[in-house]
């Protein structure tokens, strides 16, 4: 099980789309290549962009398929941050 | 901003290497889109092919207070005495990297004195404008943007703008179009990024911003300009006997009450105007709620739209 604090890399106010790039790749991608399950860690972010939540999940999809969403826990989430991750989801399972 | 069809309509952009700003002599005020532009100007013009007239206004203080002197390297001879900047303005900058606009956003909100439910939407706003820019525009100036509080009518006017490559070059490898104002209105929808053409965008892009930053403006009740090449889309303000709820939000730019010009002086790149009123300011949330209906209906129906077979009769 791989576990991401994602505040002490994004702030409360996760909107940089380079940082999430680098966490999907550098962690996420890899844990769950090894089988791992993975929990997105959100405890102390406020809210998030959609871009930032794009750029941090929407591949996962293109490689995994939706099922992916079977091995990421999104942990400790505000609504706002939950909702955002709704609409990725959303859009992404529709594509 | 209801009115900024005419001011931009009389901006002559005949002469690209010079920058000439004239003002009328008793009074002046312009919105923070318009010195947006200026500012953006100025970074591409050497310094000796711009001139500003004496600004002789007392409000003419504004441009000094805001930075756009020093955009222009010129002096502008006022003697002021700085306000402290809080609760007021956020003068004209320059951001030309994630760091700088992650940075910018830090310090804007204390800056402009936001309560927490103000706050969500206008950092949201910016930081997706500015990475548009950043992300799509493809130039070394970067985004100038500026703001301004009014406690009169309790609104941040926000201007943001970019001499890059303009909307219409941005989308024409995926979504090619005869003009700008086709091109912005094409910007506007879910889904639609100069990145692909495949639904669920890139690994980096979904096309989503602006349908995000349109939405928002829509359901604040605020004005919100697009303007880029020739054309213009200008979102009029919510009505007032439309209350919460009893509104519709649209995928499609062109359901919304808007005016549009193709007509107008060329801007090579983008500017970005927007007018939040702290009063109105709904539940971000709830928004939330609102966006994720729409854009998942717009995509299905735009997919069902390209894929489904028809029969063909002969």
């Amino acid at each position: 099980m791989k576990h991401i604090k994602l505040f002490n890399l994004t702030g409360s106010f996760a909107e940089n789309k380079d940082i999430a790039q680098t966490i999907r790749k550098e962690q996420i991608l890899p844990a769950l290549n090894n089988g791992e399950k993975v929990i997105l860690d959100f405890e102390k972010i406020d809210a998030a962009t959609q871009s930032f939540m794009h750029a941090l999940i929407s591949d996962l999809f293109r490689i995994f398929g939706d099922s992916v969403l079977d091995r990421i826990d999104f942990k400790d989430c505000s609504e706002t941050v939950q909702k955002i991750i709704g609409i990725v989801v959303d859009y992404m399972q529709e594509s | 901003m209801g009115n900024i069809d005419q001011f931009i309509q009389d901006f002559d952009s005949t002469e690209p290497e010079k920058l000439t700003i004239t003002a009328v002599d008793k009074w002046m005020w312009v919105h923070p889109v318009v010195l947006s532009m200026i500012a953006s100007l100025a970074l591409k013009i050497e310094k000796k092919n711009i001139i500003c007239q004496q600004i002789t206004a007392k409000s003419g203080h504004y441009l000094e207070r805001m930075g756009l002197f020093n955009f222009l390297g010129i002096k502008s001879g006022m003697n002021i005495v700085e306000h402290e900047s809080s609760g007021r303005f956020i003068p004209l900058t320059q951001i030309k990297n994630s760091t700088e606009l992650t940075k910018f956003i830090t310090d804007m909100i204390p800056l402009l004195h936001l309560m927490p439910q103000q706050a969500e939407p206008i950092r949201y706003i910016v930081s997706e404008l500015v990475r548009n820019v950043l992300e799509h525009a493809q130039t070394k100036y970067g985004a100038i943007i500026c703001a301004q509080y009014f406690k009169k009518s309790n609104t941040i006017r926000f201007g943001i703008s970019d001499t890059g490559i303009g909307i219409k070059t941005s989308l024409r490898n995926f979504y090619p179009t005869e003009d700008d104002i086709e091109a912005i209105k094409l910007a506007l929808m879910p889904g639609i990024t100069g990145t692909t053409s495949r639904e669920g965008g890139t690994e980096l892009n979904a096309g989503a911003g602006l349908f995000f930053i349109k939405s928002i403006a829509y359901v604040n009740h605020n004005f919100f300009i697009i303007y880029s090449g020739t054309g213009m889309y200008k979102l009029f303000r919510k009505q007032k006997q439309e209350q919460e709820g009893d509104f519709v939000l649209h995928a499609n730019p062109k359901l919304d009450r808007h005016s549009e010009r193709n007509n107008l002086p060329q801007w090579d790149g983008t500017v970005i105007g927007i007018d939040i009123s702290l009063d109105s300011t709904s539940e971000f949330n709830k928004l939330l709620d609102l966006i994720r209906n729409v854009y998942s209906r717009a995509i299905r129906e735009r997919k069902e739209q390209k894929y489904k077979k028809q029969p063909k009769f002969t």
